[in-house]
This record gives C-alpha cells, sequence and structure tokens, in this order.
C-alpha cells in the first residue's frame, strides 16, 4: 500500500485524476473560471512548469513539460523534503528580415518548488530531460519507506 | 527582449479532433510560432514528449496537418498523486497560402520543439524589377 498524504505546496486533485467525472469536473472548473477570479480561479498551484507526480514504494517521480529547454539551463536542487527546479527558456532570435505571423511560443525564467510529504535521499535524485520532457526521480528516505511487518 | 520575463503556466489547450477517435484521450493544439521570410515560412511547434517516429507531418491542397501521440511509456512509474498537465495526441492544421516546394520541406525535432521549414517555390520569391523611366 502506498502512504498518501498531502504535499506541501500543491494540494489539488488527489485520486484517479484521468477518470471521466475528473476530466468533466475541470471543463466545468475552466467554465466557472471563464468568469471571473474566485476561489477556483487557479487550477494546480499556477506556477510554471506545470508537473505532475507519482509514487512508488520507493521514489518519488516528478515530471514536467519543459519543450526547447536545455539541461544546461535547469537547475534542480534537492533539500531533505523540497526539490527546487528552477531556469530559463530561451527562444533563440531568428534572422532579420523574418516577419511573424504568429508567436505563441514563450520564453523567460521560471522556478517552482515542490515539497514532499515524506523524507527524501537528496543525495540520489535523478533527474532526466528527454524530448522536451523532464522526469525527476526522488527516492523516499530510508525511514520514509514503507516497511513490511513481519506477524510473529 | 522576453530575457527576463518570468514564465506563466499555461494550461495545454484542448481542441475537438477532426474526425471521431478510435481511441480516447484528450487532443492538444501545439503552440506556434510561425514567421516568414522571403524564401520559406518556418513553424516552431512545441511539441513535448514527441518522439520523431510518432509525429506526422502532411501537406496537401495547401492544407499543413501536424497530428502526433505522445507515448504513455513518456509517464513516470508508480501511482499518479498529483497532476497538474496530461498527455495525449497533438494536433493543428494550417492552409497555407503560399506554394510551397513540397520536395525541399525539412521537418526537424529536438528538444520536444519541431523545426518545419516550408520553402516557397521559386516562382513565389519577390524579384525587385526595377522600373525604367523612358
Amino acid at each position: 500500500m502506498i502512504y498518501r498524504t498531502l504535499f506541501g505546496v500543491p494540494r489539488r486533485r488527489f485520486g484517479a485524476p484521468f477518470s471521466d467525472l475528473e476530466g468533466m469536473r475541470r471543463q466545468m472548473e475552466r467554465f466557472i473560471n471563464a468568469f471571473g477570479d474566485g476561489p477556483l480561479a487557479r487550477e494546480g498551484a499556477g506556477v510554471f512548469p506545470a508537473i505532475n507526480i507519482t509514487e512508488d514504494a520507493d521514489s518519488y517521480y516528478i515530471s514536467a513539460e519543459l519543450p526547447g529547454v536545455k539541461s544546461a539551463d535547469l537547475d534542480i536542487n534537492a533539500t531533505a523534503n523540497q526539490l527546487t527546479l528552477s531556469g530559463e527558456r530561451k527562444i533563440s532570435e531568428e534572422a532579420a528580415g523574418a516577419r511573424y505571423h504568429r508567436r505563441e511560443r514563450e520564453a523567460g525564467r521560471f522556478s517552482r518548488a515542490v515539497a514532499l510529504s515524506g523524507d527524501i535521499d537528496p543525495d540520489n535524485v535523478k533527474a532526466r530531460l528527454v524530448d522536451g520532457v523532464l522526469t525527476v526521480t526522488i527516492p523516499k528516505a530510508e525511514k520514509a519507506r514503507p516497511r513490511q511487518v513481519a506477524i510473529q | 527582449m522576453t530575457d527576463t520575463k518570468e514564465l506563466k503556466v499555461r494550461e495545454k489547450q484542448e481542441v475537438a479532433s477532426p474526425a471521431e477517435l478510435t481511441k480516447p484521450g484528450p487532443v492538444f493544439a501545439p503552440n506556434v510560432d510561425i514567421f516568414e521570410t522571403e524564401k520559406a515560412i518556418t513553424l516552431l511547434v512545441d511539441m513535448p514528449g514527441m518522439k520523431a517516429g510518432d509525429l506526422n507531418v502532411d501537406l496537401r491542397d495547401d492544407t499543413l496537418t501536424l497530428t502526433g501521440d505522445v507515448s504513455p511509456d513518456v509517464g513516470t512509474p508508480g501511482e499518479k498523486v498529483y497532476v497538474e498537465y496530461e498527455t495525449g495526441r497533438y494536433y493543428r492544421q494550417f492552409a497555407l497560402s503560399e506554394v510551397i516546394a513540397q520536395e525541399k520541406i525539412d521537418a526537424k525535432l529536438s528538444d520536444g520543439v519541431l523545426r518545419l521549414t516550408l520553402p516557397k517555390v521559386e516562382k513565389a520569391v519577390p524579384r525587385c524589377i526595377t522600373v525604367q523611366a523612358g
């Protein structure tokens, strides 16, 4: 069994996230948000980048979509129970004389701190950036892992 | 110019797919930059998680269609405990106003960004014609 607690910073939408009901609820939320900013105004923590977190008995896994971000422009720091992602997304200037028809992609700095519910092993955090998707594997601290208890 | 701007989180834009899908799942419109020079039209498309083999770029009858599925293997193992974004299919279509030299189209996918260069056919490249007085 996985012990599930609330994460420090982000604390909305737990449970089975891809169920139809959840999708519908989100649609509704989006609809409501279109008419002013009440308490539901922001989905998630509202901080770039959007992240997903999964968890198994040994580790937490954080993933984020960062298209066009080079690993050299990305900083990941881990402390006892917190992970910080920061960096910059750069969009190179195109040749002079280029006329833009659309500009939807954005460049800029970002920084996000994620507090995890249990202690982690900050020395063994691993990160991979493949095809614009960052995956951080965060092993849980030895004492935070679930232990099988033998019944005598 | 935008160097020091703080990035804001933007929700992925979900779109209705052109035809009913046989496989359920969300469809997103990727963000694009489009610019034009005298010789070519270039598209830069954000498609995080996309593998080159899964991306389909199709140009016919002046309609450019980009489709691709992000394979679910991109996700992380374990039980989902917190979700802010979803992955699925990307779909976006553009009507091109210029005649494109189809054989010279160049598509590169790196770090989840597609760079698609559509060279204009020679005819459409503007030429400066000097008007002589006489």
